[in-house]
């Protein structure tokens, strides 16, 4: 009995653990350098709010996906501006705070787009693969993603508290520069 | 010709190494050999008069303990010597190379005092013959191990600690490196290839490798260019004398004077390219090169610049 139990219970964590890491490696590589309509905000004037838009992360709590995010993060030079998160040229990434939406599709629309003061568009840069890569781990930043999924440690010394146990910070909008 | 063994050594070291391997080799044979006649000889003749006396046995295990000892001490005395000759190479007369390990290809600047001098190249390591060669390791990412059998013995490539090896080939060739360290799901795909070749040809090679980028005087590589420059290319790869700057990749001025595109894995043709370029996971799965989703023509542009006049 007590055999059965356990082994029920290892063999329900190991299928649990069976999507953690899935690497796609043949990610479809459309050309996505067009991003639909994605609203910044939450607010809106009058009437019912409009519907979502359809554009859905493909990353969402891989960890493999994340980890790759890490590294481009630094790779590409996101660390120059927003730092590991503390931000400095450019804002925080680890607060509540979100001029232009902490949803993927807002995040992502902002790498694609560029934004205002400083933000340069990345849409002709990247793949869309890495822009995905990015979002999920830019998630990972302010707890938005399972805690088993997001990294755990970094390649260099450790600085800071790692991304796997960061408390989820609550999305606040701003709309403007804080 | 592609020649990736210890035992056709093409430097002094190597030499060495491979003097010591045989010496090894021989001597460890023959103690194999007669520890097996020896134990061979006891079993067939055990219990035969009711076994030596006291003094007969002290006298073999004697004869045994200083027989290993001598053989020890010859064996370190030699290893000790070929470290000496290994070490022999350091002067200030020589030419200093960086190679930075990546995950998964040779990151390679040939350096030199003034900056715009500098040579910075992938995968493929040419050296003048009979000239000491100080290399500098580095890692970006993991531990990665240099090693070309021809030339020397391994040396690890660990993050956060310069290594350095010296090497002097002494025969022209081409001969092959590899990653000798588990460095991820491509560690097989990481070779390096090493051309040793006379002086003057060096020189030449090395003066073309300081002008800047492909030309762009064909209507499709002046579109080529502009899709390096302005697409996700220049990301991660250096095109010198253009926009494209980017430092995590190899860097592609003269990848078509190269023998071989990711790390040895293909050999360079416009064919080879294109297929690289429009599907590198499918190539080499797991390289941190994306599939870009480029068009046909696209592709083709870009190989026109790129690809030189293979």
């Amino acid at each position: 009995m007590k055999f059965a139990v356990t082994v029920c219970v290892l063999g329900t964590i190991f299928v649990l653990a069976c999507e953690r890491e899935q690497r796609d490696l043949q990610f479809p590589s459309e050309d996505t350098r067009r991003v639909p309509m994605i609203p910044v905000t939450d607010f809106h004037a009058g009437g019912s709010p409009p519907p979502p838009p359809v554009v859905k992360s493909p990353f969402e709590d891989n960890a493999y996906a994340m980890s790759e995010g890490k590294r481009l993060y630094s790779w590409y030079n996101c660390v120059g501006c927003h730092a590991h998160g503390g931000g400095g040229i450019g804002p925080a990434l680890m607060d509540s705070t979100w001029i232009y939406g902490g949803r993927p599709e807002q995040i992502y629309a902002s790498i694609v787009q560029g934004r205002p003061n400083g933000m340069p568009s990345f849409g002709q840069r990247l793949d869309d693969a890495d822009r995905w890569r990015l979002v999920a781990y830019v998630q990972s930043m302010s707890g938005h993603v399972s805690s088993d999924a997001a990294p755990g440690r970094d390649d260099a010394m450790q600085t800071t508290v790692p991304e796997s146990r960061r408390a989820q910070q609550p999305i606040l909008f701003t709309g403007s520069q804080p | 010709m592609n020649m990736q063994s210890m035992l056709a050594p093409a430097g002094l070291q190597a030499a060495a190494i491979e003097r010591l391997w045989w010496i090894f080799l021989i001597v460890t044979s023959l103690v194999f050999v007669a520890v097996i006649v020896a134990l061979v000889a006891a079993i067939v003749r055990r219990n035969r008069d009711g076994g030596p006396s006291d003094r007969a046995a002290f006298r073999g295990v004697a004869a045994a303990v200083i027989a290993t000892a001598v053989t020890l001490i010859g064996l370190i005395t030699v290893d000790a010597f070929t470290a000496r000759k290994l070490a022999s190479l350091e002067t200030d007369d020589r030419m200093v190379v960086n190679i930075t390990g990546r995950q998964w290809w040779w990151d390679i600047e040939y350096q030199h005092p003034l900056p715009s001098m500098r040579v910075r190249t992938a995968n493929e390591l040419r050296l003048p013959v009979g000239r000491v060669v100080q290399i500098n390791l580095q890692s970006a990412d993991v531990i990665h191990s240099f090693w070309v059998p021809a030339l020397h013995g391994k040396r690890d490539v660990i993050p956060g600690h310069a290594n350095e090896i010296w090497l002097k080939a002494d025969t022209p060739g081409r001969y092959r490196g590899q990653c000798a360290e588990f460095c991820g799901l491509q560690h097989a795909h990481m070779a390096l290839t090493v051309i040793v070749e006379p002086q003057d040809k060096f020189a030449e090679w090395i003066a073309a490798q300081r002008q800047l980028g492909p030309s762009d005087a064909s209507e499709q590589a002046a579109r080529g260019r502009q899709i390096v420059e302005r697409g996700p290319c220049s990301t991660c790869h250096t095109v010198r004398g253009t926009d494209a700057g980017g430092r995590v990749g190899p860097d592609l001025t003269h990848v078509s004077a190269r023998q071989t595109i990711a790390a040895g894995t293909l050999p360079t043709s416009r064919e080879n390219l294109r297929k690289w370029i429009d599907n590198p996971q499918h190539v080499k799965p797991g390289v941190r090169m994306p599939a870009l989703g480029l068009s046909r023509d696209d592709i083709d542009a870009v190989v026109a610049y790129l690809g030189g006049t293979q």
